[in-house]
């Protein structure tokens, strides 16, 4: 099944999803990496610039240039997932993020947040940075970048059909890759 | 000798692979799009869409433009062989704002971006010397996900060139979709735990498609590339019958008591680009 979905997303549309379903969103959309987990996870959810409840989370350390004042989007395609691994089950509970954006898959940690919580991961192509730049509308905002740098800091993008998305775990437990590996 | 004509040259080589693939490539990714199916083939359908787009508006196809990486050839005769590491040195900072490029150097104690692309040993350059004098210069941007995928095996020689064949195997199906496949993957035999890793990664120099001159190595490329993709992990890791484009094969003489393997993961985007500088300093990119 494909589905086109407004940012943020309800119980209802998250459940509806199923592994394999190709998905396009539009809204906006924060990308965090290691280093944006790790700041985000120290702090409260009301004590943060953003309400990350209200977008979807994008593994991605995108390729930005800065037009006079204004930030451009240049290349920004998914980051591997499973470095966040260790963190994004804290970060699903605290935040209420339910669409994370990401390649390579996440382990059953997350699994099983995703399924406790009422979220989805789902699979950019990896790599294809200008394609996903493309579809970017406007760069609202960035937090953390003197700190971090332009990979790991927290970038806002406003996206318009942002996909194909491939829904690879979803809330009913099921995973592509754990299905994968175990045909393996 | 104009180096700052050479400069630009060497920017635009960067830009070059940045930004566009090489035939080879393209033609494998193509060939695969032909046997998928499903969600397999929506990646490889956006992965050609993107390189296209990627051409078109002259922007990085991938956000992660990698650690700028060269292998030079240098012609014992050409007259300023002292001045190429600066040259090179110096076009990566340029090239990083003007191609533009991720800055991606960072200091491994303070966790501080170098904010150029430059840094200790960065610029990574591979020095080799031939009699003439043209200089010739590879280009490959060699991207985190697909190099977090490397691995050295010190095998026991005792397992032979088939533990050789099965530790390769087992690595990129434990690797699965970390590395954006579908890969080209480079593999060093023999020589220490060094050399075999440099020889995986200047096999990835070779053209996809492009067998070994050895019948034997060449034959044991084909058996892995079919192997890997039995495996059926697809593009991206979400499942289909490609799952590397490509594996090259290079080997050293060992040690008796050794056997050094290395695999050097390349993704998709095996971005190469080349440049020559002749004597008087004229170059050309292809």
């Amino acid at each position: 099944m494909e589905y086109h979905l407004k940012l943020p997303a309800n119980k209802d549309e998250i459940k509806k999803l199923k592994i394999s379903d190709i998905l396009y969103v539009t809204g906006n959309i924060f990308t965090a990496r290691d280093e944006a987990h790790h700041i985000m996870l120290e702090n409260e959810k009301n004590a943060l610039p953003f309400d990350p409840s209200e977008m979807a989370l994008f593994h991605c350390g995108p390729l930005m240039k800065k037009e006079k004042v204004r930030w451009q989007v240049v290349s920004a395609g998914p980051t591997t997932s499973s470095r966040m691994e260790i963190f994004e089950d804290k970060f699903i509970e605290k935040f209420g993020v339910n669409i994370i954006i990401g390649k390579g898959g996440m382990g059953e940690r997350t699994e099983k947040a995703l399924q406790k919580f009422g979220g989805v991961y789902t699979a950019y192509t990896g790599g294809a940075g200008a394609l996903a730049a493309d579809k970017v509308e406007e760069v609202l905002g960035v937090y953390w970048l003197e700190e971090l740098g332009m990979p790991e800091a927290a970038w806002i993008f406003k996206v318009k059909e942002f996909g194909p998305l491939v829904v690879a775990i979803d809330s009913h437990g099921r995973s592509i890759y754990k299905e994968l590996k175990k045909s393996i | 000798m104009n180096f700052e004509d050479i400069k630009q040259g060497i920017i635009q080589l960067i830009k070059k692979a940045e930004t566009e693939l090489p035939k080879d490539v393209i033609v494998a990714l193509e060939n695969a799009l032909e046997i998928e199916e499903g969600v397999a083939k929506t990646q490889i359908e956006a992965i050609l869409k993107n390189i296209d787009l990627a051409k078109k508006t002259q922007r990085p196809m991938c956000q992660d433009t990698g650690i700028q990486t060269f292998f030079v050839t240098i012609g014992i005769d050409f007259p300023q062989i002292n001045r190429l590491k600066d040259l090179i040195t110096e076009a990566v900072k340029k090239a990083t704002i003007e191609v533009p490029l991720r800055p991606n150097t960072v200091d491994p104690f303070t966790g501080k971006n170098h904010k150029d692309n430059t840094g200790d040993y960065i610029p990574y350059l591979t020095w080799d010397f031939v009699n003439g004098s043209d200089v010739n210069i590879i280009a490959l941007p060699k991207g985190g996900g697909s190099e977090n995928m490397s691995k050295l095996g010190m095998l026991k020689p005792g397992v032979g060139i088939e533990g050789v064949k099965d530790f390769v195997v087992d690595e990129m199906i434990k690797a699965a979709g970390n590395p954006c496949p579908p890969t080209v993957v480079g593999v060093g035999i023999g020589g220490g735990a060094d050399l075999s890793m440099k020889l995986g990664k200047k096999a990835l120099l070779r053209p996809v498609g492009k067998r070994h001159k050895d019948k034997t190595i060449a034959a044991m490329e084909d058996e892995l590339i079919k192997r890997i993709n039995n495996s059926g992990i697809g593009p991206m890791g979400l499942g289909g019958k490609t799952t590397v484009l490509d594996v090259h094969i290079e080997k050293a003489h060992r040690h008796p008591a050794s056997l050094p393997v290395g695999i050097a993961v390349q993704c998709w985007a095996d971005r190469r680009a080349q440049m020559v500088i002749h004597a008087d300093g004229s170059w050309e990119v292809a």
